[in-house]
C-alpha cells in the first residue's frame, strides 16, 4: 500500500479512468493549460490532449449542462467547478437537469456525469468563497453526493463515481488536498452510498465525512485517555445515505455525536439525527449533538474564520456532554 | 369560588409526596374524580383525582417538588374566574413560594428538594405538566424500564437535570436481583457497589422491622387437600379466556375471607386497649414487582364470587406492573395473603403487615404421596402458613381459622353457596 | 420532393392542429393537469425543422413541444397517453406535456426551465464532435429565452468549441406577454448571434416549405464544419401562452391578422393553386387525421394509470439500496 495525498489519490483516479476509458473526458475552468487550480489535472493535457482536456470559459451553468448533454450522448463527462461556491450558477444544470432527467423522462436519459467541486472554508477567502454547502445538494433525489475525507476513499469513490451510469457531485476540501494517507494498490473502486467505521468504540458514536473525519479520529485518540472510546462513523456518500453502520453502532453506544463542516441548521447532522430518532428512539439515551460551523457567513480574518469553523477541540467538548 | 387542592394523605404512614407529574395542565377542564396528577408516595406512584370540578387555575407544585401532606398543590376555579392567590392561600404560602420568600431559612420544610426542582412556581421544570412524560427520562430507560418492567419513578435520574438514563435503570434492576445473580452478572470481581435505597424498598423495610420489633408472632402450618380444587379450577377455566383464567390464589382470598367472617379477631387491628375488628373484609394481595413488594387489596373479598375477584386482582396486578395504581387499590388491607407457589415454595413464613394481625404465606400445591387407609396415593398438597399477633389472638383461634380455611378449599362447592 | 412527400407535411400540420384542438378540450374538462402549451399557429416551423434532418441530427426543444414530438415521429397516441398521465405515454406518465421525449427518435425533450436546454444542446454536439459522428444538434427555443445566461453561456461555448449545433430561434412575438421589444436589448435576435460571431439567418415561420429549405441548408453547412449557426423563425402563437391567459398583451385584431395568413391555410392553397393536391384528397387527409386522433383518445382512455411502483422507479439507474427514509418508503404505502 503507498501512502500518497489526497490530491494525488484524485489525479490518479481520473487518469487510470481516462486511460481505461476512451469516453471518459475533463472538462472546467484551467483544467488544462494551467494543470488544474490544485494542480489536480496537471499533466493530463500533453498526455490526453485538448479533446480530452477541455479548458472551458468561465461559464459554470454551460460547463455542467454541456457535462449533461455529453452525457445524454453517451460519453463519461469529469467537469471541474473551481470551488462549490461556484456550483449556485450551475444550480439549474446540477439539480434540476442532471438529477430529474433519468427519473422525468421515465428511464429513457441516463446522465453519467461527475461534477468535481472542493469546497470548504479556513483559507480567508471570507465569505462567498469559503463555503461548505453539501447538504443542500443532498437534498436531490437523483444525484448521488459523495464526500470522501481519506485518499483511499477519494480514489476508489472517484472512480466508482466515473464508473457509475448516474450524475454524482463528488464533493472535495480544498485544506486536505496535502493530507497523506494509505490507498490500496491497483485498480479498486469504493462503493457509493456505504458509510464506514474508521475507528471501533462502544462508548459514544461520532457520524461525520469528508474534512472532519481527521479531527474527529484525533478527537477520539484523546477521549481514549478519559476512557471515552469513541466510534467514528465516516459516511463517506450524503446521498445515498447509508445509515446502517451509524444505527448499528447507535443501538451498542446509545449516544452520539454529529460532526461537519457546514452550517448546523437543516444540515447533514439535523439529518442524521433526525433518522437515529426516527429508527434507534428506544436507543437514546442522552440528546444527540451536533458540531457544526458557526451560524456566520466565514470572514476574512484568520483569528475569526477559525473561530466560526468546528474544531477537534469543540468534538471532544460535545463527547464529553453526551457522555454526561 | 376556587379551591385549593392539598397534598393528598394516601396511606396511614404518609407524611410526604412527590409530585411526578401533572396529568391536567394549567388552563384544562377538570371534573371531580378525575385524575389531575401522579404523586409518587414511598409505597407507590399514585393517581391523584380531583375533588372539585372546574378549571385547574394554576399548579402551585413543579414536577419532582416533594411537599408535605397537606400542602397546596393545585388551584381549581370556575372556569373564566379571576382569582386572587394570595387571597386564597392566606398565610399558607406554598413550600416552595416559603422557599423563595424566606431566603434565610436554613431549610425548605420538606427534604431535599430533587434536582431540577425550580424555585418559580410559574415555571415548572421540564418535563412540562403538558408533556404527559410522568419521568425525565431517556427513550432507552423508558423503553429499558417498560420492557424490565421496572417503575421510573421509583428510580433517581443521574443525567443532566435529574434524567434517568440507561446505567440507573440498570443499576435499579442490579438491585432487585438476588445476590446470587448480581455475582455472577454486572460485577467485576471485588468490586462493590453502593445503591441508594428507593423510596419503596426503604418504606418496605421501615414496616417491617416495625413488625418484627413490635409484634410478638407465632406461626401455625398445615397441609390442605386440593385435590377438588385444582380439578375444580381446571374445568372452571377450560372454557376461559387465557385472561379471563382464574388463578388459586382466587380461590385462596374467597376462602380466606369467607374464614375471616367466622373468626373476626384475625380480621382485626390493636388500637390501644381496644381490638378494632374491621366491619368489612380486605383482602391484601402481595405482589413482586421488580423494584420491591406492593400490597394490592381486593375489598369485601367476602362478598365477592371467585369470578369476581379473579377479574379485580387481574385488573390490580396490571395496575401495579404498569404503576397505575390509584390509592384506594393499595390501601385498607385487613389481611394479607402472599403466596410464592409459582416459585415452587413449598412453605415459608410471613412478617405480619401492620396494623394487621395476621398474613398468611402459600406454597406450591403440589402432587404428592399420600397415606389412605394404609396404602400409598398420589394426591395433591398445598401448605399454608399463618403468622398471627399473640396480642391480638392466639393458637387455638388461629388454628380453628386455618381448619376453616381449609374445609373450604378442601370442599371447594362451599366457595360458591356460601 | 414527391408528391407524397408534400401531402404528408399538410398531414403533419393538420395532425398538430386538430391534436392541439383535442388536447385544449381535454384540458378544459379537467382530464389534463399542470401546464398546457398549445401549438397552434407554429405548426409550420417544427413541421418544417424536422423534415430537413437527417435520423442522425438530434432534435431537442423547450416545454411547447407537442408539434415537435409529432413531426419527431412519436406516435400520437403515445403522446395522448403522456398528456393524460398513463403509463403508456411516452414518458410514462411521469413528464406530462411540458417532457415528451423519445431518444430512439433522437428527440431528446421538451424541456421546461426557460434556457437550460441550451447547454446540454451543446454537450450533445460535444459527444457527436468527440466521438467524430456526422450529426448536427438542432436546438429550439424561443426569443424569451435568448434574454437568460443560458443562451450566451451556450452559444458562446458553441462557437469557441466549433460545435455542430444549428441555434433555431422561434420567435412567436411574445415570451408569456413580453414582446421582444420590452425586454430584449436588441431585436431582431440574429443581431445577437452575430455578436458571437455565427452565420446568423432569418426566414418566414408561417411557411413550411421556406422552412424546411432554410433548414436544410444549414444542417449541409453544419455538417461540412461551419460550425454552430444561428436561425431566427418569425412566427406567431394564435392562442394563450398557456390555458388561462388573459392576452392583456395583444388585441384580437392583431390575433385575427395572423390566423388570417396562418400557416396550414397558406400551405393548403399552395397545394390546391400548385395541383399538387387537391380539395378531396386534402379532405381525405383531414378525415384520416380526425380518425386518428380519435383512436389515440380512445387508447389514452383506455390506458392503466401508471402503478404505484413506478413512483420509486428510475430515480437512480444503478442499484442503490440506501435509500429508505429519504425516500419515503416505508410511509407511502
Amino acid at each position: 500500500m503507498a501512502v500518497i495525498t489526497m490530491r494525488e489519490a484524485i489525479s490518479q483516479a481520473l487518469w487510470e479512468e481516462m486511460e481505461r476509458d476512451p469516453k471518459v473526458f475533463i472538462l472546467g475552468e484551467e483544467v488544462g493549460v494551467w494543470g488544474g487550480t490544485y494542480a489536480v489535472t496537471k499533466g493530463f493535457l500533453d498526455h490526453f490532449g485538448p479533446e480530452r482536456v477541455r479548458d472551458t470559459p468561465i461559464s459554470e451553468a454551460a460547463i455542467v449542462g454541456a457535462g449533461v448533454g455529453a452525457a445524454l450522448a453517451g460519453m463519461r463527462p469529469v467537469a471541474e467547478l473551481m470551488t462549490i461556491n461556484f456550483a449556485f450558477v450551475a444550480m439549474d444544470h446540477i439539480v434540476n437537469q442532471a438529477a430529474k432527467l433519468h427519473y422525468m423522462f421515465n428511464g429513457q436519459m441516463k446522465v453519467p456525469l461527475v461534477i468535481r467541486a472542493p469546497g470548504g472554508g479556513g483559507r480567508q477567502l471570507a465569505a462567498t468563497h469559503s463555503q461548505t454547502p453539501d447538504a443542500i445538494f443532498a437534498h436531490f433525489p437523483g444525484l448521488k453526493v459523495v464526500a470522501p475525507g481519506t485518499p483511499a476513499d477519494a480514489k476508489g469513490l472517484l472512480k466508482a463515481a466515473i464508473r457509475s451510469d448516474d450524475p454524482v457531485l463528488f464533493i472535495e476540501n480544498a485544506t486536505i488536498y496535502q493530507q497523506r494517507g494509505e490507498v490500496p494498490d491497483g485498480d479498486y473502486t469504493v462503493p457509493i452510498g456505504k458509510s464506514k467505521v474508521q475507528r471501533a468504540g462502544k462508548h459514544v458514536t461520532l457520524v461525520t465525512y469528508s474534512k472532519m473525519v481527521q479531527p474527529s479520529l484525533q478527537a477520539a485518540e484523546l477521549l481514549a485517555k478519559e476512557n471515552i472510546e469513541v466510534e467514528v462513523v465516516d459516511l463517506r456518500s450524503l446521498r445515498p445515505l447509508d445509515m446502517h453502520p451509524v444505527i448499528e453502532s447507535f443501538k451498542k453506544t446509545n449516544r452520539a455525536v454529529i460532526v461537519e463542516e457546514g452550517w448546523e441548521s437543516f444540515g447533514v447532522g439535523a439529518e442524521v439525527a433526525a433518522r437515529i430518532y426516527q429508527d434507534a428512539f428506544d436507543y437514546v439515551d442522552a440528546p444527540i449533538r451536533r458540531v457544526a460551523q458557526k451560524e456566520v457567513p466565514l470572514p476574512y480574518n484568520r483569528r475569526l474564520e477559525q473561530l466560526a469553523l468546528p474544531q477537534m477541540d469543540d468534538i471532544v467538548r460535545a463527547v464529553r456532554e453526551v457522555m454526561k | 369560588m376556587a379551591k385549593i387542592i392539598e397534598m393528598p394523605k394516601l396511606g396511614f404512614d404518609m407524611a410526604e409526596g412527590t409530585l411526578m407529574n401533572w396529568v391536567k395542565a394549567e388552563g384544562d377542564k377538570v371534573e371531580k374524580g378525575e385524575t389531575l396528577a401522579e404523586i409518587e408516595t414511598d409505597k407507590a406512584t399514585v393517581q391523584v383525582e380531583s375533588s372539585e370540578s372546574g378549571v385547574v387555575f394554576k399548579h402551585l407544585a413543579a414536577p419532582n417538588a416533594t411537599l408535605p401532606v397537606g400542602a397546596p398543590i393545585a388551584v381549581i376555579s370556575a372556569p373564566g374566574e379571576t382569582v386572587d392567590l394570595d387571597a386564597l392561600l392566606g398565610g399558607s404560602t406554598t413550600a416552595e413560594e416559603k422557599e423563595k420568600t424566606e431566603e434565610k431559612a436554613p431549610a425548605s420544610p420538606v427534604s431535599e428538594p430533587p434536582v431540577g426542582q425550580t424555585v418559580e412556581p410559574e415555571t415548572p421544570a421540564a418535563p412540562g405538566p403538558e408533556s404527559g412524560a410522568s419521568v425525565k427520562a431517556s427513550p432507552l430507560a423508558k423503553a429499558l424500564a417498560r420492557d424490565r418492567g421496572v417503575n421510573l419513578a421509583a428510580i433517581a435520574g443521574s443525567g443532566p437535570g435529574g434524567r434517568v438514563v440507561k446505567r440507573d435503570v440498570e443499576a435499579a434492576l442490579e438491585t432487585a436481583k438476588s445476590p446470587a445473580a448480581v455475582s455472577s452478572s454486572a460485577f467485576a470481581p471485588g468490586q462493590d457497589r453502593a445503591l441508594p435505597l428507593s423510596k419503596l424498598r426503604a418504606a418496605i423495610g421501615r414496616r417491617m422491622q416495625e413488625s418484627k420489633r413490635s409484634i410478638p408472632a407465632f406461626y401455625l402450618t398445615r397441609s390442605i387437600d386440593v385435590r377438588d380444587l385444582v380439578k375444580m379450577r381446571r374445568q372452571m377455566n377450560e372454557s376461559r379466556e387465557k385472561d379471563a383464567k382464574i388463578s388459586l390464589n382466587d380461590f385462596l382470598v374467597r376462602a380466606a375471607a369467607l374464614a375471616l367472617r367466622q373468626y373476626p379477631n384475625l380480621n382485626a387491628s390493636l388500637d390501644g386497649n381496644n381490638i378494632l375488628q374491621h366491619g368489612d373484609i380486605n383482602i391484601g394481595v402481595a405482589v413482586a414487582l421488580e423494584q420491591g413488594l406492593l400490597t394490592v387489596v381486593l375489598r369485601n373479598a367476602d362478598r365477592k364470587s371467585v369470578e369476581q375477584i379473579a377479574a379485580e386482582s387481574g385488573r390490580l396486578v396490571r395496575a401495579a406492573r404498569e404503576g397505575k395504581l390509584r390509592n384506594e387499590d393499595i390501601a385498607g388491607s385487613t389481611f394479607t395473603i402472599s403466596n410464592l407457589g409459582m416459585y415452587d415454595i413449598e412453605e415459608f413464613i410471613a412478617i405480619v403487615n401492620p396494623p394487621e394481625t395476621a398474613i398468611l404465606a402459600v406454597g406450591s400445591a403440589l402432587e404428592v404421596p399420600v397415606a389412605v387407609n394404609g396404602s400409598l396415593q398420589v394426591g395433591w398438597r398445598m401448605k399454608a402458613t399463618l403468622s398471627a399477633d399473640h396480642r391480638v389472638t392466639d393458637g387455638a383461634e388461629a388454628a380453628q381459622f386455618l381448619q376453616a380455611l381449609a374445609l373450604f378449599l378442601e370442599q371447594p362447592w362451599r366457595l360458591l353457596v356460601a | 420532393m414527391r408528391k407524397e412527400d408534400y401531402l404528408d407535411l399538410y398531414r403533419q400540420m393538420v395532425t398538430i392542429r386538430r391534436m392541439e384542438e383535442i388536447a385544449s378540450e381535454l384540458y378544459q374538462k379537467g382530464e389534463i393537469g399542470g401546464f398546457l402549451h398549445l401549438y397552434i399557429g407554429q405548426e409550420a416551423v417544427s413541421t418544417g425543422i424536422l423534415a430537413a434532418r437527417q435520423p442522425h441530427d438530434r432534435v431537442i426543444t423547450a416545454y411547447r413541444d407537442h408539434g415537435v414530438a409529432l413531426n419527431a415521429g412519436i406516435p400520437l397516441k403515445h403522446i395522448m397517453a403522456e398528456l393524460l398521465g398513463k403509463s403508456t405515454g411516452v414518458s410514462g406518465g411521469k413528464g406530462g406535456s411540458m417532457h415528451l421525449a423519445d431518444t430512439s427518435l433522437n428527440y431528446w425533450g421538451g424541456h421546461a426551465i426557460v434556457g437550460a436546454h441550451l447547454p446540454i444542446a451543446a454537450g450533445l454536439a460535444l459527444a457527436d464532435l468527440l466521438e467524430k459522428r456526422d450529426s448536427v444538434t438542432i436546438c429550439m427555443f424561443g426569443e424569451g429565452a435568448t434574454n437568460i445566461g443560458f443562451f450566451h453561456e451556450a452559444v458562446n461555448l458553441a462557437k469557441t468549441w466549433n460545435l455542430p449545433v444549428l441555434w433555431v430561434c422561434e420567435n412567436n412575438r411574445y415570451g408569456m406577454g413580453t414582446s421582444p421589444e420590452r425586454a430584449s436589448a436588441v431585436s431582431p435576435i440574429i443581431r445577437k448571434a452575430c455578436g458571437y460571431g455565427m452565420p446568423a439567418f432569418d426566414v418566414d415561420g408561417m411557411d413550411v416549405l421556406a422552412v424546411k429549405d432554410m433548414v436544410a441548408e444549414r444542417l449541409r453547412e453544419i455538417r461540412e464544419g461551419s460550425g454552430p449557426q444561428f436561425l431566427e423563425v418569425f412566427t406567431y402563437r394564435f392562442r394563450g401562452h398557456s390555458m388561462g391567459d388573459p392576452e392583456r398583451y395583444r388585441t384580437p385584431e392583431e390575433v385575427k391578422k395572423y390566423v388570417e395568413h396562418g400557416p396550414i391555410e397558406r400551405y393548403q392553397r399552395y397545394l390546391v393553386e400548385s395541383q399538387t393536391g387537391t380539395p378531396e384528397e386534402l379532405q381525405k387527409i383531414e378525415k384520416k387525421v380526425d380518425k386518428e386522433l380519435e383512436e389515440a383518445v380512445k387508447f389514452a382512455h383506455e390506458s392503466p394509470e401508471p402503478a404505484d411502483e413506478a413512483l420509486f422507479e428510475h430515480i437512480y439507474v444503478d442499484e442503490v439500496d440506501e435509500i429508505e427514509g429519504a425516500d419515503g418508503g416505508a410511509t407511502w404505502q
